[in-house]
């Protein structure tokens, strides 16, 4: 595989600093299953953040108490056998990798695709986050993504087949990072059916709204 | 400003070299008096971490016991090939963060059939790690203080790039170009040794 459109450092940053929402971080972990240059990325970001702690103030004098109750923690921690997980059940090589495949229960052949019209399918997917909407679509070979409005951001990643949006083609693997400043038309290649995990922003409810405005002043 | 110094090697990287040593002896030994040096070091610091959002000191002292027990837990699994201690200590303790707030971060898989490895070698060398620490530390303090304080943010401040834009008052694009340019200069601290 060799994947040409990667996350912006700002998406792997909010991954790295564990601030990205449940729908985006589903998109960014399905990336980085399949993307090794990104994870080398990550990997320098938590080395960043580990320098960082290196560098955190010490409290004086805090410490000896700290590790008494370490110890007695750990008293009880050393007669408990850890124990290996249990071998899980081997999987076939799939089009789906984790974490994904667990959120649509299943690899390509076991989903239950619905109809959108015009030859295009989805798969909504369920996460506790309620600012984002998770999608798996299928685009029927040369026909354009369907119904596509959006506000705010939006990542497609490419998991099967491929979509041309203008000049840019977009492959296994590769993600599109797209704003509403970005005017797109993603239009599925000749060939193949294309099939990826799409992730907007939901459409702005009176509660989130209320939630959003809040959030600055209560600190949640 | 200094530039780093490939033959210089600080002081700095030699406890992360030591570090590195008890994190391997308390995972392979299960050595109690390794895991205190460790504690002793990280313990204080990952306080702070935890005293940044929290406020709480309570709290805090509580999710630093949590996050040191995950260390001792799962030392065995800390790879010397594949980053260096205060990173991976970071990871737990961000983890330890997030379920604390009872967030979900979903996580790829390196078990799994559809997962595509990295075939070009990685720095296999403990030493080499460790002075990536060291570069990376000295990067860092070469950075830009509008770069150097939106990274700081993002780490231990908890909150997404699009909340730092709106805290600073700043456009969205100003701060992922600062994002970038931070980490462009990162990269090239890393890419410079090799
Ligand atoms: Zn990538």
């Amino acid at each position: 595989m060799n994947i040409k459109r990667h996350l912006s450092d700002a998406f792997l940053l909010d991954y790295a600093g564990g601030n990205l929402s449940e729908g985006w971080s589903l998109a960014v972990a399905t990336h980085l299953a399949l993307c090794p240059t990104c994870r080398r990325q990550l990997e320098a970001m938590e080395g960043a953040a580990g320098a960082l702690l290196e560098k955190m103030p010490v409290e004086a004098n805090a410490t000896d108490d700290s590790w008494e109750r370490m110890k007695a923690r750990l008293g009880g921690l050393q007669a408990i056998e850890i124990k290996p997980e249990p071998p899980r059940e081997p999987v076939k090589p799939g089009i789906l990798p984790e974490p994904l495949r667990s959120y649509v229960g299943g690899d390509l052949p076991d989903l239950k695709w619905r109809a959108l019209g015009r030859g295009a399918y989805q798969i909504l997917i369920d996460t506790g986050d309620r600012d984002t909407q998770v999608r798996l679509l299928r685009i029927p070979a040369g026909k354009p993504v369907p119904e596509h409005t959006h506000e705010g951001c939006e990542l497609t990643l490419v998991l099967a087949g491929s979509f041309r949006d203008g000049e840019d083609l977009f492959a296994r693997g590769d993600i599109e990072e797209a704003d509403d400043t970005l005017l797109h038309q993603p239009i599925a290649t000749e060939g193949e059916d294309c099939i990826c995990l799409a992730v907007t922003e939901a459409p702005l409810k009176f509660t989130s709204w209320i939630v959003r405005l809040m959030q600055p002043i209560l600190k949640i | 400003m200094t530039q780093p110094d490939n033959n210089n090697v600080s002081a700095t990287d030699i406890s992360q070299v030591e570090m590195m040593r008890l994190l391997v002896i308390v995972g392979q030994e299960r050595k109690v008096e390794a895991f205190e040096l460790l504690f002793r070091h990280y313990s204080p610091r990952i306080r702070s971490f935890m005293t940044v959002k929290t406020k709480d000191r309570q709290v805090a002292e509580e999710l630093m016991q949590e996050t040191m027990v995950a260390v001792w837990n799962k030392a065995a699994q800390f790879d010397p090939a594949r980053g260096n201690v205060s990173a991976w200590i970071f990871t737990i303790a961000r983890n330890i963060r997030i379920d604390a707030h009872r967030r979900k971060r979903p996580v790829f898989e390196i078990d799994d059939p559809a997962f595509v490895p990295d075939n070009t070698p990685s720095a296999d060398v403990e030493f080499e790690q460790a002075q990536d620490a060291g570069l990376l530390r000295q990067a860092m303090e070469t950075l830009p203080a509008d770069q150097f304080d939106v990274l700081k943010r993002a780490f231990f401040d908890d909150v997404s790039h699009s909340v730092i834009a709106r805290e600073l008052g700043l456009p969205l694009g100003t701060v992922k170009s600062r994002i970038r340019l931070a980490f462009e200069k990162l990269r090239s601290a890393l890419e410079g040794r090799r």
